[in-house]
């Protein structure tokens, strides 16, 4: 098994003539993918990258809206059928034709009990064809973000999972290698060349796409460069054309450089810190943050603006509530920051009989940007009003089991909306009461049967603005009872050489290459 | 012999189940794949489902054995991350590693022995004091300092190799090689430097030493007496009475560079096992550590089971005794 030579035989040889010209974009990730295969891990950044090769039934335009792509038109029949028309005339790379039959199939596949994915997928029952470019989708209950869902459902070809015996999702707990893991067959603009592991992955132009290219590629070549000063070098060089994570510190010698190009702008992630609502701490001491004038002394103890000036170098933004504005259910009357005011905090604490508290913050050093420096001025900002926190830092594969496991009396939180779109995707799995079905990243153990009922309204009711506002309503509950502190939504980064004419960033970060234009 | 043999490939298999067992209670702490497998919508049952079914609520010791077991029969399972095969994963990443480790150890010794020689010989001149104080440099010096350092001077201001890869490379069955591309020996390079760094001072330091030994002993003293040139003298007569022990160190430490060779392929992205390694403990992809931790403690009980096994053909004195 040793000798056996996988995918390397075959792609070894790679290409010398294009490299490097002027419709070649040489991309330098802060990662690899983890897979070919959009069905093997929940990994936003792998399904975001595999969208250049694979297609859903609708796709986000650059204003973040949604709208058709292999479906043309929907409509909501009774009984919760959702009926989907399907676009004449797409194929897929290897020139088979789209059809109804590949819809079905590539929702049973998502869909199947050994799908890491199928979370993605949370109200679906079953798919039916009715007729070659026709499909009904049958959901468990009336549910208003199937749209939303499918944006990141990647379509296979029926015939080809089938010829290659990978019709169910590959199960890493049988042990068995699966053919999608190394090949791909989409509808997409690019389609893959050659891929090996950790090293390079070359993505060609599909000529036979169904849409108007807008971008004037003819080669994506993807190579992960982990190492932040090296991946900034090799930008420096004129190695790599693009990257998407532009470390923060180097930003100003990139943007001294003249043959390199800066995009900022702020995520859809906004990072927030959570608190223990456990009858004892984690120390079996009793628990003060279950008292709300606790939490809200600690928001005003914070100086949220200090941090962005100093820890973020300015460069994020301070938010007053648990969603970015570019999030459906966000309202800007509740997005105002708790005003920094130490003094009135001292006095709070010093009411409640909490001086002197102790209790553990527990963050980790490799998620969030900065996430250590911000946790390390939090214990001196609260140690300043009375309090007496100290910091548990570690990696996030750590640190997360003592968050999840409700012994974490304070601690760092991130959440994107990824990949729904909505406020609903946070009610649903941080502030609704922890049970099977919701409520996964409840780790304080809180429970607020009102906002419950808000968020449950909220999940059936398909009229997209009384929904938006059940959500509003919710985070307002959110807000006023201090669950979360909200903190700020990080920057981001992009960089550009100059053979790059123009590329389009949208707060979701996800690089859209099908739009990129270079100079000719 | 025979019996020597065995008792010393008993105990590498023991050293073996040792490391694997130890790999397997530090994996408890390494933290939980299942919460990175599955994206933020999967629910709490849905979650203790897939960890039921990878067999993690299994006490340490059944999952330990388990391993063992598929491992003897060489299943090591496929990977968390990217659901291929661990086995040909490694393989995948082994030439890679293999190329570099070669490369640095033929640089160090090509720069070490000259340098070691000539510390020797010229004792307390300028330069070679000046040369002994380097080499500190060298023992000190972080190997991420000097990665960065290589990349920044001859990828970005001079810009005449590349900053990180592997190059193009080419098949030859399961090996692959980037030896012969131009781009591939053009990313060899600055790598190769960056972990040869460390060992051109202990070849050099060991020569240096082994020098001065040397060149008191008579045999030389009688060279020179008779005559002898003196590059004769040093370079032939010298320096292979002391090359034994260099010869020995080199081979011995392939294994420690084969594992420390991770820094180094991270800071150039280089795809070999230590990176392959380094994004496994990130992942908490546990059939990967454990594969590579048992390759890796392998390769060193290999090698000393050899020198072991050689020392006790040269030197019979050691076949016979009760070890």
């Amino acid at each position: 098994m040793f000798f056996k030579s996988t995918l390397l035989a075959g792609v070894a040889i790679a290409c010398f003539a294009t490299a490097g010209s002027a419709q070649t974009l040489r991309w330098g990730a802060a990662r690899d993918i983890n897979s070919l295969d959009p069905y093997s891990y929940g990994s936003t950044f792998t399904i975001s990258f595999l969208n250049h090769v694979y297609e859903g039934l609708v796709r986000y335009n650059a204003d973040l809206q949604i709208e058709p792509a292999l479906a043309t038109e929907w409509e909501v029949l009774p009984n919760n059928i959702w009926r989907f028309k399907l676009r004449h005339g797409v194929k897929f790379h290897d020139g088979a034709d789209f059809t109804a039959d590949d819809v079905v199939s590539s929702l049973a596949r998502v869909s199947h009990p050994d799908s890491p994915l199928k979370g993605n997928l949370p109200a679906y029952k079953s798919a039916t064809k009715v007729d070659d470019y026709t499909v009904d989708i049958e959901l468990v209950g009336t549910y208003p973000l199937l749209l939303n869902d499918l944006t990141n459902i990647h379509m296979f070809d029926a015939g080809w999972l089938k010829d290659h015996n990978a019709e169910l999702p590959t199960d890493v707990a049988k042990k068995v290698e699966g053919y999608p893991t190394f090949h791909a067959n989409g509808t997409g603009p690019f389609s893959v060349e050659s891929r090996v592991p950790d090293s390079k992955t070359v993505l060609v132009v599909n000529d036979n796409w169904w849409d108007t290219p807008k971008h004037n590629l003819k080669r994506i070549e993807f190579t992960p460069i982990a190492s932040d000063a090296t991946r900034v070098a090799a930008l420096l060089s004129g190695e790599i054309d693009f990257t998407e994570k532009a470390p923060v510190q180097d930003l100003p010698r990139l943007e001294a450089t003249p043959s390199v190009k800066v995009m900022e702008a702020n995520e859809l992630r906004t990072i927030m810190f959570g608190f223990n609502f456990h009858d004892k701490l984690a120390n079996g001491q009793p628990n003060f943050f279950q008292h709300k004038e606790m939490r809200e002394a600690v928001a005003l103890a914070i100086d949220l603006n200090l941090i962005r000036d100093k820890v973020m170098r300015g460069k994020s933004r301070v938010t007053g509530t648990v969603v970015a504005p570019a999030i459906p259910g966000y309202d800007a009357a509740l997005d105002v920051p708790t005003a920094y005011d130490p003094d009135k905090a001292a006095a709070m604490i010093k009411e409640l009989g909490a001086e002197g508290f102790a209790f553990e913050i527990v963050c980790a050093n490799d998620v969030w940007l900065n996430e250590e420096e911000i946790c390390n001025a939090m214990v001196s900002m609260l140690t300043r009003v009375g309090l007496k926190p100290t910091l548990s830092i570690g990696p996030n594969a750590v640190q997360q089991i003592k968050q999840t496991n409700g012994e974490a009396d304070m601690f760092s939180f991130g959440w994107a909306n990824e990949p729904m779109l909505d406020a609903y995707s946070i009610l649903l799995q941080v502030f609704q009461t922890k049970s099977d079905k919701a409520g996964v990243f409840n780790w304080g153990g809180w429970s607020y049967p009102e906002l419950d009922k808000l968020i449950i309204a909220a999940s059936t009711e398909l009229d997209r603005t009384k929904r938006l506002a059940l959500e509003s309503q919710a985070l307002k509950i959110v807000k006023d009872e201090s669950i979360m502190l909200p903190f700020h939504q990080q920057p981001m980064a992009w960089a550009t050489s100059d053979k790059v004419e123009s590329v389009v960033q949208l707060s979701d970060n996800k690089g859209r290459h099908w739009l990129t234009r270079m100079t000719e | 012999m025979i019996v020597f043999l065995i008792k010393r490939l008993a105990n590498a298999a023991f050293v073996m189940l040792v490391v694997a067992l130890m790999a397997f209670m530090i994996f408890r702490f390494v933290g939980d794949p299942v919460q990175l497998m599955v994206n933020e919508q999967t629910t709490q049952a849905e979650r203790d489902e897939l960890r039921e079914r990878l067999g993690l609520n299994q006490s340490m010791p059944m999952q330990y054995l388990h391993f063992v077991a598929n491992a003897v029969q060489g299943d090591f399972g496929i990977s968390y991350r990217n659901q291929q095969e661990v086995m040909s994963l490694i393989a995948e990443r082994f030439p890679a590693t293999i190329e570099l480790v070669l490369m640095a150890t033929i640089i160090s010794l090509v720069v070490g022995v000259p340098l070691g020689v000539i510390t020797a010989i010229h004792r307390g001149k300028w330069y070679s004091e000046g040369l002994q104080f380097l080499s500190i440099i060298g023992v000190s010096l972080p190997s991420f300092v000097i990665g960065i350092m290589l990349i920044l001077v001859f990828s970005v201001m001079f810009n005449i190799l590349p900053a990180f890869g592997r190059g193009d490379v080419v098949s030859i069955g399961w090996w692959t090689t980037g030896l012969l591309t131009a781009s591939g020996r053009a990313a060899l390079i600055l790598p190769s430097i960056a972990l040869s760094f460390y060992q051109i001072t202990l070849v050099m330091r060991l020569v240096r030493a082994e020098m001065l030994e040397v060149l008191r002993s008579d045999f030389i003293k009688f060279a020179r007496a008779r005559g002898v040139p003196a590059w004769r003298v040093h370079y032939s007569h010298a320096l292979r009475n002391c090359l034994m022990p260099v010869v020995t160190m080199t081979a011995m430490n392939i294994g420690s560079l084969i594992a420390f060779a991770l820094i180094t392929e991270t800071v150039f992205q280089w795809p070999g096992m230590g990176l392959l390694f380094i994004q496994a403990v990130t992942f908490v992809d546990i059939p990967v550590m454990a594969a590579y931790l048992c390759i890796v403690s392998f390769i060193f009980v290999a090698l000393n089971t050899l020198v072991d096994i050689t020392y006790a053909l040269i030197d019979p004195r050691l076949r016979n005794a009760k070890a």
